[in-house]
């Protein structure tokens, strides 16, 4: 198939057919022959989108004008379909659109948390562009998909009246009158029974026509999961290919940052660094955990997960772990005996020793904020989202932030999203520069002056990123 | 209630005896079994176990109740866990192509740990629970049990004892166990409201609207809260808070906010009352929402974070996660004088009574999954060797059954069997086991109504 110069004169049937609609399910995969180029450059464009989304998500609410606003100029600049228009117009985009999703499968299908990553991100790209739709076209969408619920009659609509305008912080008294309600099966709504947004009664969730869209996420989310599994069996196949192989590996690490894996300087660190390092190197979370840890004689599991996982980025080797975390829990209610017998194991799971022997890797702080948030007894998370900010400011302050008094240092300014980054970060800056390469003498001995001053401000250094998230924080909270 | 002479030494000689002849098989297998309705459902069901010195074995499964029998009469665990029903039979999931090997199907499950509410009892802390804080246990039940039925539509519901500091619920529909993780997670997250680690002080937030099924849960919590909250935990008595987190300034929950605080601190300081101390912060809080402003659930607010059923939600999402069944130990000296008080004196206030139709009050699921579900041994009592003393004494009417058992001496099979039949009712446990037949019936009718609906619309006649 020829794509030169037929592009905007013939666009035959069943094209319209396939790319009738700006926004679809991704059910069936592309046909044709392209080039490598094209692959790689569809793939990479959708990635840097999917990384924008991602990256939108957590800044601003979802939704919102901002964020809106920003997407859709990240639309423009990628070239993907964001208007409702007619084929002929976003011909291109869209065909762009639905192979570079299904590039993307072949490389985030391979482990659970590449698939959770690209799940979450192409849910929040379709509700983004589903919410775009006038509702005709919603309407539309449903049909062709087959999305069809029995809705309520208006007795059952008036006897229920007062549960489903309680239910929903969107449902008024008018809604309920106006618009027809849908019984969903729980199954199929699980977005809206997670965050009790909807009225629930016999396993069945009733629901405004306004919200029919949390349905198709339902279903969309339901449908790429089982997607992406069925991908995951035929990967050998595809790897085999050597042209594929390479581009497809670079996709699922790039743009994801390092992940800290693979570990550098195994064994530099002593044990007995430790306490002292957590309070010049640690981010406050892993701070956190390490003092709980030195308090409690103990952590829980998901404190366990996240600072383990943490030692091991920073170089701890298994060995180390094992006898840091064993002449700890010993010291609280843990005998040695039981110790091997119940938490050795775990520590061996972490470093890829036991089980399905998957090599765990240091939590991003996306991760740390998002997945499995503490409860009741648990010291993990990220202090930042998850603690109280009374409680967070007395911390920073006996931590001896000043906010305030940081001189003038050169703005080492890194994005930070990753615990072991800022531990990486803060050791540079500490270590007055011992890595970094000298190039004059004048230079050297100017530059060796900056460390030095440096190395008294390094803890402002952290600081300082700690400092402008206190005050993002300030405003974050007072939004509620 | 006489008392036997408890030697640790001697629960491996009790485990052989209670293998033997108590542990109802035939209704564990009904159970798992789900009436053969799916090929290899029991065959491909999960079981674990722990045997003495701590010893784990995973991945073990049965083809018949005769070999369950077998098995565990040889190992004599001193725990079982039941995990999911697999693809394959998890004795052989080493022989399968890696990657096939799949959990497809377990029981929605939830897990109330005592130790979770630590920072909200001031009567125990971890492994320890006495008949105050067993009230959050009554309540935790009450709410999840009308949630998972009303809401969900749930019907089979086992509520069990865990043996040492909570309880268990199985759901065990057919539509729960066909539940996927998502499914799983979300139904776990729509019931709870405590949120938040040891670094949150406010676990709990309310916004209008007020869900129903917020209502409903408040609608229970009230109940209890007069006794438990105020008089029992004395939450806004004068005395130190247990954690420091909920420390009280004048005796006042952190938890509201500073403005209401400073209100209602020339009151506090005049009344000491609990009662009238609690109708002053309710009676803020309606005048604060006919005034129209937010942030006036704080009375709602605290009477959740003290009572609402926090649960882990990790052991509801997974598939493959393994649930325990049966515990053999649980040491804990309140639980002991608890049971001496209800195995002597089965009078309870009506108040206390749970629920369910299957199980009538809170004792009998302490005693009903001791029976089922756990040999006990405490300090002074063990409970379970008095069963096997009950089993051992001699009954009217004995002479008539060897009458029987002498005719049906081809038949042995069967004599064994009557004869451990009859052995359950010998003993005090003979009205639990009647509990789990009733469960166990009532999943058997669904299936039946189900089967007839079904091949009603196929016009199979």
């Amino acid at each position: 198939m020829q794509f030169g110069s037929r592009r905007r004169k013939i666009i035959n049937s069943a094209q319209t057919e396939l790319y009738g609609h700006s926004v679809q399910f991704y059910g069936q995969p592309p046909l044709e022959n392209i080039s490598l180029t094209e692959f790689e450059t569809f793939a990479v464009e959708r990635l840097k989108l999917l990384k924008t989304v991602e990256t939108l998500g957590v800044s601003f609410v979802k939704h919102s004008e901002q964020y809106s606003k920003k997407l859709e100029s990240e639309f423009k600049n990628l070239n993907f379909p964001y208007r409702p228009e007619t084929v002929s117009i976003e011909f291109e985009k869209r065909r762009k659109d639905h192979i570079s999703h299904f590039i993307l499968r072949l490389a985030y299908c391979q482990t659970e948390d590449l698939r959770r990553w690209f799940i979450q991100q192409e849910v929040d790209l379709f509700r983004y562009r589903f919410n775009d739709l006038p509702p005709k076209q919603k309407l539309e969408f449903l049909h062709r998909n087959n999305l069809q619920y029995d809705t309520i009659s208006v007795e059952e609509k008036k006897a229920l009246q007062d549960k489903l305008v309680n239910s929903s912080y969107a449902v008024s008294g008018i809604t309920v009158e106006d618009q027809d309600f849908y019984k969903v099966p729980f199954q199929d709504a699980l977005d809206l029974v997670r965050t009790r947004k909807v009225y629930l009664k016999a396993g069945y969730v009733y629901i405004p026509h306004q919200d029919i869209v949390t349905i198709v996420l339902n279903d969309f989310r339901t449908r790429l999961s089982k997607a992406l599994a069925l991908t995951a069996r035929s990967l050998p196949a595809v790897h085999s290919d050597e042209r594929l192989q390479p581009l497809l590996n670079h996709l699922s690490h790039a743009y994801v940052g390092q992940d800290y894996s693979i570990q550098k300087n195994v064994g530099k660190i002593s044990l007995d660094q430790i306490d002292s390092l957590s309070g010049k190197s640690f981010p406050l979370c892993m701070r956190q955990l390490h003092q709980a840890l030195r308090e409690n004689h103990h952590l829980r599991h998901g404190g366990r997960m996240q600072y383990g996982l943490f030692l091991k980025g920073i170089g701890l080797s298994l060995e180390q772990a094992l006898q840091f975390w064993r002449s700890e829990f010993i010291r609280g209610k843990v005998d040695a005996d039981k110790f091997d017998k119940a938490y050795a194991y775990s520590i061996r799971h972490m470093f890829g020793k036991e089980g399905k022997r998957t090599d765990y890797t240091p939590y991003s702080c996306m991760k740390v904020i998002l997945s499995n948030p503490p409860s009741q007894g648990d010291h993990h998370g990220c202090p930042f989202r998850h603690s109280d900010p009374e409680l967070l400011k007395q911390k920073l302050q006996v931590y001896k932030v000043s906010p305030s008094g940081i001189s003038q240092i050169e703005d080492s300014s890194f994005s930070l999203n990753h615990p072991n980054q800022y531990f990486v970060e803060s050791q540079k800056v500490l270590g007055g520069g011992k890595d970094i390469k000298r190039e004059t003498d004048p230079q050297q001995r100017s530059q060796e002056n900056a460390t030095t001053r440096a190395s008294t401000a390094a803890q402002d250094t952290a600081a300082k990123d700690v400092a402008e998230m206190t005050e993002d924080l300030d405003s974050f909270f007072q939004d509620g | 209630m006489p008392s036997s002479d408890y030697d640790s030494a001697s629960l491996p000689d009790l485990l052989p005896l209670y293998y033997r002849r108590l542990f109802p098989f035939s209704q564990y297998y009904r159970w798992l079994n789900y009436g053969g309705v799916q090929k290899n459902y029991f065959q491909n069901r999960e079981f674990s176990f722990t045997l003495k010195d701590d010893i784990y074995v995973r991945y073990q499964s049965f083809t018949t109740q005769n070999e369950l029998e077998k098995e565990m009469q040889k190992m004599n665990p001193y725990k079982i866990d039941i995990g999911a029903v697999y693809s394959h039979r998890p004795s052989q999931h080493n022989t399968v192509k890696s990657g096939t090997f799949q959990a497809l199907e377990k029981e929605l499950v939830f897990d109330i740990d005592m130790t979770d509410y630590d920072d909200v009892r001031s009567c125990c802390s971890a492994a320890d629970i006495c008949s105050k804080c067993w009230t959050l246990m009554t309540i935790a039940i009450r709410i999840l049990d009308r949630a998972l039925r009303d809401d969900f539509g749930f019907q089979h519901l086992l509520w069990v004892y865990s043996g040492r500091r909570g309880v268990h619920c199985w759901v065990c529909d057919e539509a729960a166990r066909k539940l996927s993780v998502a499914a799983r997670s979300a139904v776990a997250e729509y019931l709870s409201l405590v949120k938040g680690g040891e670094e949150t002080m406010k676990k709990v937030s309310l916004s209008d609207p007020i869900h129903p099924f917020i209502r409903e849960s408040l609608l229970v919590v009230e109940q209890y809260f007069p006794r438990y909250g105020l008089q029992e935990q004395d939450i806004l008595g004068r005395k130190e808070s247990v954690d420091k987190h909920l420390i009280k300034e004048l005796d006042l929950p952190l938890t509201l906010p500073s403005n209401v605080r400073k209100d209602l601190q020339q009151d506090f300081q005049n009344e000491r009352k609990p009662e009238v101390r609690w109708k002053l912060i309710r009676d803020h809080a309606t005048k604060k929402k006919a005034a129209g402003k937010k942030g006036h659930h704080f009375d709602k607010e605290i009477m959740l974070q003290y009572c609402y059923p926090r649960l882990d939600v990790n052991v509801s999402k997974g598939v493959n996660h393994l649930l325990k069944t049966i515990h053999a130990f649980m040491t804990t000296t309140s639980l002991s004088s608890l049971l001496t008080r209800t195995c002597s004196s089965f009078n309870l206030d009506q108040d206390a009574f749970l629920f369910p139709s299957t199980l009538k009050n809170w004792i009998d699921l302490i005693l009903f999954a001791f029976f089922f579900l756990i040999p006990v041994k405490t300090d002074g009592i063990t409970f379970f060797s008095l069963i096997c003393e009950e089993l051992d004494r001699p009954r009217i009417g004995e002479e008539e059954e060897k009458a029987e058992d002498d005719k049906d001496k081809e038949n042995e099979k069967d004599a064994a069997e009557r004869r451990k039949i009859r052995d359950y009712k010998r003993t005090s446990l003979a009205k639990y086991v009647k509990c789990f037949d009733q469960f166990l019936d009532g999943i058997a009718q669904s299936r039946k109504g189900e089967l007839l609906r079904k091949s009603d619309l196929q016009k199979d006649f």
